[in-house]
């Protein structure tokens, strides 16, 4: 009884210890922390739109979504490099070459950062790019269809992390290795030569300024450490990139302890104004590779995949003055510019302090060569020379910084939970908010460009728990909104989001939303199998594949009965949706085929591929509700043994001649 | 009785204390009306269409005639048929005959409109039951239609 009695009042007492320390380094408010008028700054009417579009990475979903800000409300998830059985990406004969690697067909990825097309360092709402951190590629999405237009997969590469940050005129995306990989002729070594063998680059993917098409420009050789973060110069440092890097120990097992020796890894800076002269004047070196550039055709509404086979690699070593490493401390994540280029602020993960460079002192300690040594041959600038000041006492396990309009960053912490604004000048911590739980990325719109828009702060968390109505052992992911216009952070709203969100970014839906596209033409319809016009509808056999040019309009099927397909065969069913007003997608599914639907635009052809098992009658139906006979869009196909006589037919509502009483049955 | 006064009281209250803390609120000047730039707009192509503004002239003009066919192919065919037979929507044979042009004209271009207060379009919708759609049809294409649609009710 006193036993238990001390137990319970030591277990009491540990639990208020426990509770004031907790809150001693939290700011008050905790769980009930959203400010009294939140409800109002988030709600939006019905009928009312959003004010902004925040473009989210979906993580291990592979995809991209689109919510609303600051509803939180989700509009739509854009398939990337997942397949997609919904919309039929990667399953319909169209979409399947967008998800062609050099590895052939790869159903998913894992989509880590959002990077929004700028013109002059601010957006221009044309295309969003994301990246694809296992199979490396790169991916470029049309801001008119909100749809995937190209897919680039990044040579001599190997979890393509840091990646897709822009320049300040789109010139140029890039992809960092997280993972340095042996490169060249032999790939097949032991993996305990990794200092000797493994390499790292940074490829610079042109993007056109006309039409977006993506190109591996060039790719600079590096020694073998983990690239993570990277963020293009502007202003006064446009031309210039900066990567974020661990593991400069080099080490091939249990990074966790081994890639964490090291008091400081590195920032690496890239002049890429001075790469791309190098690469002009030849001293760059075409290395055989394979890869895959995945390209959408708007006209022909499909992908083609071509396999390159060279890059062009410039080694660093090789090529002075065109990176520099510069020190960081404790493995450092995020790596951000703020609005007026000068300042690039480093979060190392376990650091206790955020450096903050200045770009001037960068130029400075190159001009003078105030090197503290190398690190492999390339100069490593000295930490002092180079460092604008460091934010004392910021927080535990800073990631990532975003800006205002006003010379404040916000920066995550990961480890404490919160979000800390600070002035990027002075270096002052001005006010702190805890995020429900564990902060990994944020989002300021315009954030990373040179004129944020500001107004919210948005966290991306990588643990919700209690924050919602618990769905067995996998919780929903979780994003959350707070007012930035006052002195004060204040939290207005959580917002469940898909896959795990990463970066985001957050741009106005008036710079989008005018472009977006309702439907496209069927006059501009190239696609060589689509059936424009119901008189244009029919089914062809060549060999043993039946190819069924199929129209869709409310609401009825052309052909809707088709005989004379014989097992052994394999159908092709292109269907060309005749509608020409906008929202009003068909959808076609058959029973039994190992396969997803397709969903059609309006004025678009897809294509089904199936290849029926059984004889039978199959019937097919349109899946996307489009009218009130909707449910009477439907048909039938006839599976015939093989070798069978029945000749192939088609046909749609054969009447009967209108004036015709025989074709009533007759009465007894 | 008394409870619910008391309860009538709590609402009376707590309706006091939100509208104090919304009145609070500085309300921000909004740069850009979202709202107003992306209003949807009505699936109309152009105003709606007056018997002043359609001229009709015979012979038929035959460049006409085929650039209608043709659009006609492409996004009537499947629910019109040319007979008098209905499919989705009524056969046009004789619908020049039966229709004023402007109306003809107004229900290609403007069937919202004419779904929203024209008695002749309402009564068509009762008996097809599927709303014709808007197949993004602009005023110069429609009157090649009627040209077309002339043709086939035997005009020269």
């Amino acid at each position: 009884m006193k036993h238990s009695f001390f137990k319970s009042l030591f277990a009491v007492t540990t639990l208020s210890l426990t509770l004031a320390g907790f809150q001693s380094c939290k700011p008050k408010g905790g769980q009930s922390a959203a400010a009294g008028d939140a409800a109002a700054k988030t709600y939006v009417a019905p009928g009312k739109y959003d004010e902004f579009y925040n473009i989210v990475s979906g993580g291990f979903s592979g995809q991209m979504s689109v919510y609303g800000l600051p509803s939180g409300r989700l509009f739509r998830v854009i398939p990337v490099f997942s397949v997609d059985p919904e919309k039929g990406w990667g399953y319909s004969e169209e979409t399947k070459p967008m998800l062609n690697t050099s590895h052939g067909f790869v159903p998913w990825d894992d989509l880590h950062h959002i990077a929004l097309s700028q013109t002059k360092g601010e957006h221009d709402g044309r295309w969003a790019f994301g990246n694809a951190n296992n199979t490396p590629r790169i991916a470029r999405i049309d801001m008119k269809t909100f749809r995937t237009a190209e897919i680039l997969e990044i040579p001599n590469s190997a979890g393509n992390h840091s990646s897709p940050f822009i320049t300040e005129n789109s010139e140029y995306v890039v992809a960092g290795t997280r993972f340095s990989v042996p490169m060249g002729d032999n790939l097949d070594v032991p993996i305990n030569t990794y200092k000797q063998n493994f390499k790292g680059t940074v490829s610079f993917i042109s993007v056109d300024k006309d039409n977006g098409g993506m190109k591996v420009a060039f790719q600079i050789e590096t020694p073998g450490v983990n690239y993570d973060l990277a963020r293009a110069g502007k202003g006064k440092s446009h031309g210039w990139f900066f990567f974020s890097c661990y593991n400069s120990e080099r080490a091939n097992t249990l990074l966790e302890v081994n890639a964490s020796q090291k008091d400081k890894d590195f920032i690496l800076c890239v002049n890429w104004k001075k790469a791309e002269e190098y690469v002009k004047a030849g001293k760059g070196t075409k290395k055989a590779v394979k890869y895959a550039h995945n390209v959408w055709n708007e006209e022909t509404q499909s992908a083609t995949s071509t396999i390159e086979n060279e890059v062009v690699v410039l080694n660093a070593k090789d090529n002075p003055d065109i990176v520099y490493y510069m020190p960081c401390p404790k493995s450092p994540h995020g790596c951000d510019t703020d609005p007026t280029g000068e300042y690039i602020v480093g979060s190392g993960k376990l650091a206790a302090v955020i450096p903050v460079f200045s770009f001037t002192k960068i130029q400075q300690a190159i001009a003078n060569k105030t090197f503290d040594g190398d690190y492999e041959g390339i100069p490593v600038l000295k930490y002092d020379a180079v460092l604008h000041g460091e934010v004392q006492k910021p927080g535990l396990g800073p990631l990532h910084t975003e800006f205002d309009a006003n010379g404040n960053a916000y920066t995550s912490f990961f480890v404490s939970s919160e979000i800390v604004k600070w002035n990027v000048k002075d270096l002052k911590v001005l006010d702190r908010v805890p995020t429900y739980y564990s902060i990994g990325h944020l989002c300021v719109p315009g954030g990373p460009t040179v004129k944020p828009h500001g107004k919210y702060v948005i966290a991306y968390n990588k643990i919700t728990k209690d924050r919602y109505l618990p769905t067995g052992p996998e919780l929903t992911q979780s994003a959350q909104l707070y007012d930035i216009t006052g002195e004060k952070m204040k939290l207005l709203l959580d917002f469940p989001t898909i896959g795990e969100p990463h970066y985001a970014e957050a741009i106005p839906a008036s710079l989008v939303m005018p472009n977006s596209k309702k439907i496209y033409k069927l006059e501009e319809n190239k696609h060589p199998q689509a059936a424009l016009g119901e008189g244009k509808a029919r089914v062809e056999r060549k060999g043993n594949e039946v190819h069924v040019y199929m129209t869709a309009i409310r609401s009825h099927f052309n052909p809707d009965n088709i005989e004379g397909v014989k097992l052994g065969d394999v159908v092709y069913f292109h269907v060309t949706n005749l509608e020409q007003d906008w929202d009003v997608p068909h959808g076609f599914a058959i029973k039994g085929a190992d396969n997803a639907e397709l969903l059609i635009m309006p004025g678009e052809t897809s294509t089904l591929k199936w290849k029926p098992e059984r004889a039978g009658v199959y019937p097919m139906y349109c899946t996307d509700f489009c009218s009130a006979l909707h449910q009477e869009m439907q048909g039938y196909i006839r599976i015939s043994p093989a070798g069978s006589s029945v000749p192939l037919s088609f046909s749609t509502g054969t009447n009967m001649p209108a004036a015709e009483p025989a074709a009533a049955p007759a009465q007894k | 009785m008394k409870r619910n006064i008391i309860s009538a009281l709590a609402v009376l209250a707590a309706v006091f204390l939100f509208a104090s803390c919304s009145e609070g609120v500085k309300k921000e000047p909004k740069p850009v009306d979202i709202q107003e730039l992306t209003k949807d707009k009505p699936e109309t192509h152009g105003t709606e269409i007056k018997d002043a503004d359609v001229t009709l002239s015979t012979p038929l003009d035959q460049a006409m005639v085929t650039t209608g066919k043709a659009t006609y192919e492409l996004k009537c065919q499947s629910c019109h048929k040319l007979t008098e037979e209905k499919l989705v929507g009524p056969g046009w044979k004789n619908v020049t005959k039966n229709r004023k042009p402007a109306w003809i004209l107004n229900m290609i271009t403007n069937v919202d409109m004419m779904l929203e207060k024209d008695p002749e379009a309402q009564k068509l919708l009762e008996l097809c039951l599927v709303r014709m759609p808007n197949q993004n049809i602009g005023v110069d294409e429609a009157r090649k239609v009627l040209e077309f649609m002339r043709s086939n009710d035997g005009e020269k």
